[in-house]
């Protein structure tokens, strides 16, 4: 099966001034740096990384919503358009944006009915107002809502109503490619399970691939069939999700899972992330993660490691992963 | 950061006095022939023909606007349709009449708005405050020539005390300036007021006075020079008022200065005068209001030890 | 507005009954001017182009000499002042109104363009709003009156400019900060046109400031506009407007005081009522606001 969505080396800089002054001089910020990777149709890929590693740029990017520095999306074969004309409106019909927060992403002042139907408007899809509202109805019911919040304002829709109400504004139009922002992060757990799992039977149904943005390890292992861990702007592993789950290679990806609250009575020992978050600002030399790496050497100093094919479908970018082969595998179940 | 701030506010400046000069240089071309307007109806064909060779009117608008630029720099601004002056000279001729009101006025605006400002905020919700604050309203909604003829009514008709209009002796001058002093005051108390509020509300304020400095210390020493600079800013915005005050007054007093001349001007259609007036008074509003950055800067000592970022602010 | 109400309704109406009489004072004087701006033609008694000069500059009923047949007297060409009054009024806030809705048109536009432009575009609006905020609108307007000569209709225009400049700020400050909002975002995401985005959704949430700038903007446009009546160089002669009629009283301040004060007073009360309801309007929509003014 050929992929669906192909991107290739994507890069985005943005430039910043590095002080407050009129004249400070501008510094590119790397939000995201040389990101591959490549989606089949049905197939969900989770992206999951601590806050600022680009991970939303990389999915905003994917959308076309901006153009990268470098690289190239493939979406079925053709270019993700990123200027935005008529193309890029007519593009929007096969990809849509799950956002993070329900609050802010739902306009306070409309009922939440006309904003499910506003793509359709804003695409002159069906002909008549009926049309399109009879549209918008049906997928209420899609997404568990009842028809008579149709009228409702946000404010009068709890927190995962709201998140439906988001879902079916971005499934209103038909697409497939759907880029869920931490669709669940503002969520209570529950509510948010209910979510996930509305999103997995949306997925099943209408055949929709998913990219899947995330810092929660636990709902990208409940959705996502692959994962990438992306940390400062670059990919750092990319696995299956239940061979990454099972058995983390990079430091990185390990100190995330471990930073994970368990269940269990005696917990492991945890592997802490030291030194302070990293600043996209002054992205350091070499292995972009070693200043906060326990098993950092004079190499990881100088020298960035590429990404690189351990085993099938299994690639990692350190000098010193965690031998596959060799150290017997710590499980993680319980996460 | 200093050169810089006042490098930006210099080229601002200049940009907004351009801006303005080519904004009544389009508004003069739209009105129609500016040299019948400029001239007059009953302007003679020379001089017609002279003044469309001095500002180039058969040339290309590009040229016409270079010339009038060239003409606004001379001063060489048309003459009065009325007595046939140049009307720049017209308009200086009347300057020193309107700075006798005007200076006055504003230094009452000062004298009396801020102090009854300070006052206000440090006896907040007493009495007193709330005197200040109603007559502060109530004088905003005021026109100021409604003000202009109650003062006419009670001391000039009724008292007898001074002269309802004219000029000449010291007596003539104290309504006018009342009423240019009332134009102000009223906006700048109720502006001190809310500044030095907001800086007694401020945590070192509370803990200068924990620490038991004496209370007219921290006034003086911290609460003024900390409001100053908002207030520094809205004198700079009262500047514009002054101007329309003394339009409203030395028309209401017949008072013989730019205001009045420039009322009669426009009633008469005399463009050259109202133009020299309007370019004039844009011009001293964008350097009243550059040597008000000026002051900013020297004020905000963020700027001053060069460490600020308020620079980018305006 | 009434959007929000549902929620917010309970402690708005409280703040409305606890509200201190002067809010309510102002409520009812406006309510009054526009009942007598909208009946004008009803409520007064007299033609006011009906001269009598049998009865000049009669006093007002509460003054010895006056009678009900005029109840605030006459004037120097023995129209009544009563009905001189009442169209006035309905002159002048009618003036007032549309001028205000004129400075929020350009406001708006130009702020919204300011903001979503960014780059030189957004450099001239802004040029020109400190240009329009350096030099004080009376000068300008007479400037314009004595370029283009006088009628109502540019009158009414010219006055639409004042303040269109304080309105552009407020636009490009509000739509900058709304357009990093979620539903902006999400909206244009959508592929909506920056017409769409503006129209519907912008400016619907930013509405309430909004109102509460144009309602601040409108008394200054009345003092304005009497202003320059009195001066003589705005609304003319036959129409009258409670500034020339304080203009013209002027000469006959001596014999006739109340030709002066009736119209003064109600320029005054007006703008007065419509200030304080501005300055509680802007407290009860941001309530976190500077109420320490």
């Amino acid at each position: 099966m050929p992929s669906f969505l192909e991107v290739q080396g994507l890069t985005k800089h943005f430039s910043v001034r590095s002080g407050a002054g009129l004249f400070s001089p501008r510094i590119p910020l790397k939000a995201v740096d040389d990101v591959s990777f490549s989606l089949k149709k049905g197939e969900t890929l989770g992206v999951v990384g601590e806050s600022g590693c680009g991970k939303s740029t990389t999915g905003r990017l994917v959308l076309g919503m901006m153009a990268p520095t470098h690289g190239s999306i493939l979406l079925d074969g053709t270019a993700v358009h990123t200027r935005h004309d008529a193309v890029w409106r007519a593009q929007r019909q096969r990809m849509q944006m799950v956002y993070q927060d329900p609050v802010s992403f739902l306009d306070r002042r409309l009922p939440v009915g006309r904003q499910v139907m506003e793509p359709l408007t804003v695409h002159s899809i069906g002909s008549s107002v009926a049309e399109r509202r009879e549209k918008a109805e049906a997928l209420f019911s899609v997404v568990g809502l009842r028809p008579d919040q149709f009228a409702s304002y946000p404010h009068e829709l709890s927190g995962g109503q709201r998140q439906r109400v988001i879902l079916a504004r971005a499934l209103v139009l038909d697409p497939e490619l759907l880029v869920c922002d931490e669709p669940v992060s503002a969520l209570d757990v529950s509510v948010g399970a209910q979510v996930v799992n509305l999103l997995k039977d949306v997925q099943l149904s209408r055949g929709l691939t998913y990219l899947f943005i995330s810092h929660d390890l636990k709902i990208v292992r409940q959705v996502a069939d692959r994962v990438i861990v992306m940390y400062l702007g670059r990919i750092v592993e990319e696995a299956a999700t239940q061979e990454l789950f099972q058995q983390p290679v990079h430091p990185y990806t390990r100190a995330l899972m471990s930073a994970v609250p368990s269940l269990k009575p005696h917990p492991q020992r945890r592997l802490s992330i030291q030194g302070s978050p990293p600043n996209p600002m002054q992205v350091p030399n070499g292995c972009v993660f070693h200043p906060r790496c326990p098993r950092a050497s004079k190499l990881c100093q100088t020298e960035r490691p590429e990404l690189r094919n351990i085993a099938a479908n299994r690639s990692v970018a350190c000098h010193h992963p965690e031998d596959t082969t060799v150290s017997s595998p710590r499980k993680l179940e319980t996460i | 950061m200093m050169l810089e701030f006042f490098f930006t506010r210099g080229l601002r400046a200049l940009a907004t006095l351009l801006l303005i000069v080519t904004i009544t240089f389009v508004v003069l071309r739209l009105s129609g022939d500016p040299a019948i307007n400029i001239l007059g109806l009953d302007a003679s064909d020379e001089a017609i023909r002279e003044f469309r060779r001095s500002w180039g009117l058969d040339q290309s608008i590009w040229v016409q606007y270079v010339r009038y630029l060239q003409a606004v720099i001379e001063g060489n601004l048309g003459r009065s349709m009325l007595d046939g002056r140049s009307a720049v000279d017209a308009v200086i001729e009347r300057l020193p009449a309107t700075l006798s009101i005007m200076v006055p006025g504003f230094v009452l605006q000062l004298v009396v708005g801020i102090p009854a400002g300070i006052l206000s905020a440090l006896r907040r919700n007493t009495w007193l405050d709330r005197l200040v604050m109603t007559s502060s309203v109530v004088c905003f909604t005021m026109p100021g020539f409604v003000f202009a003829l109650l003062l006419v009514m009670v001391f000039a008709v009724t008292l007898h005390w001074l002269p309802s209009g004219g000029a000449g002796t010291l007596a003539h001058l104290v309504l006018p300036v009342l009423t240019m002093g009332f134009f102000g005051a009223a906006t700048l108390a109720r502006f001190t007021r809310s500044a030095v509020v907001d800086v007694l509300g401020q945590p070192h304020i509370r803990a200068a006075t924990l620490r038991g400095i004496p209370r007219r210390r921290i006034v003086l020493l911290h609460v003024v020079p900390n409001a100053a600079l908002p207030v520094v800013t809205i004198i700079g915005l009262m500047l514009g008022g002054l101007v329309a005050g003394a339009v409203i007054t030395e028309s209401v007093f017949s008072w013989p200065g730019i205001g009045r001349l420039l009322v009669t001007s426009v009633a008469s259609r005399d463009l050259a005068v109202v133009q020299t007036i309007l370019l004039m008074v844009g011009t001293a509003m964008v350097l009243a209001n550059f040597c008000v950055d000026l002051a900013y800067g020297f004020l905000d000592p963020r700027l001053r030890h060069g460490q600020g970022n308020s620079a980018n602010k305006g | 507005m009434a959007l929000v109400a549902s929620t917010r309704s309970r402690s708005t109406w409280q703040r409305v009954t606890r509200s201190p009489p002067s809010i309510v004072l102002a409520f009812v004087w406006i309510a009054i001017m526009v009942v007598i701006a909208v009946t004008a033609n009803h409520l007064a008694p007299y033609d006011t182009a009906a001269t009598d000069l049998g009865a000049r500059l009669r006093p007002p009923v509460f003054m010895s000499g006056g009678d009900w047949n005029h109840i605030l007297g006459t004037d120097q060409l023995g129209r009544d002042t009563f009905s001189r009054l009442v169209l006035s009024v309905r002159a002048s806030m009618t003036i007032a109104i549309i001028s205000t809705f004129i400075a929020a048109a350009i406001g708006i536009v130009l702020g919204f363009v300011a903001a979503h432009s960014r780059g030189r575009l957004e450099q001239i609006i802004l040029m020109l709003i400190d240009a329009q905020a350096a030099i004080p609108f009376m000068i300008v307007a007479l400037a314009v009156l004595a370029f283009f000569g006088n009628s109502l209709v540019l009158f009414t225009v010219l006055l639409g400019f004042y303040g269109w400049e304080r309105i552009a700020r407020l636009c490009r400050g509000l739509a900058l900060s709304a357009s990093e909002q979620g539903y902006t975002i999400a909206v244009r995401d959508i592929g909506a046109s920056p017409v769409r985005v503006y129209a519907m959704h912008i400016l619907p949430n930013v509405a309430s400031s909004l109102i509460v700038a144009m309602t601040l903007n409108l008394p200054e446009v009345i003092l304005l506009e009497t202003s320059l009546s009195f001066l003589g160089l705005g609304v003319q002669p036959p129409l009258s407007s409670l500034g020339n009629m304080v203009g013209a009283a002027r000469d006959y301040m001596e014999r006739a005081p109340w030709l002066v004060l009736a119209p003064s007073a109600v320029i005054m009360f007006t703008a007065l009522a419509i200030s304080i309801i501005g300055d509680w309007f802007r407290d009860l929509t941001d309530p976190a606001g500077e109420s320490a003014r």
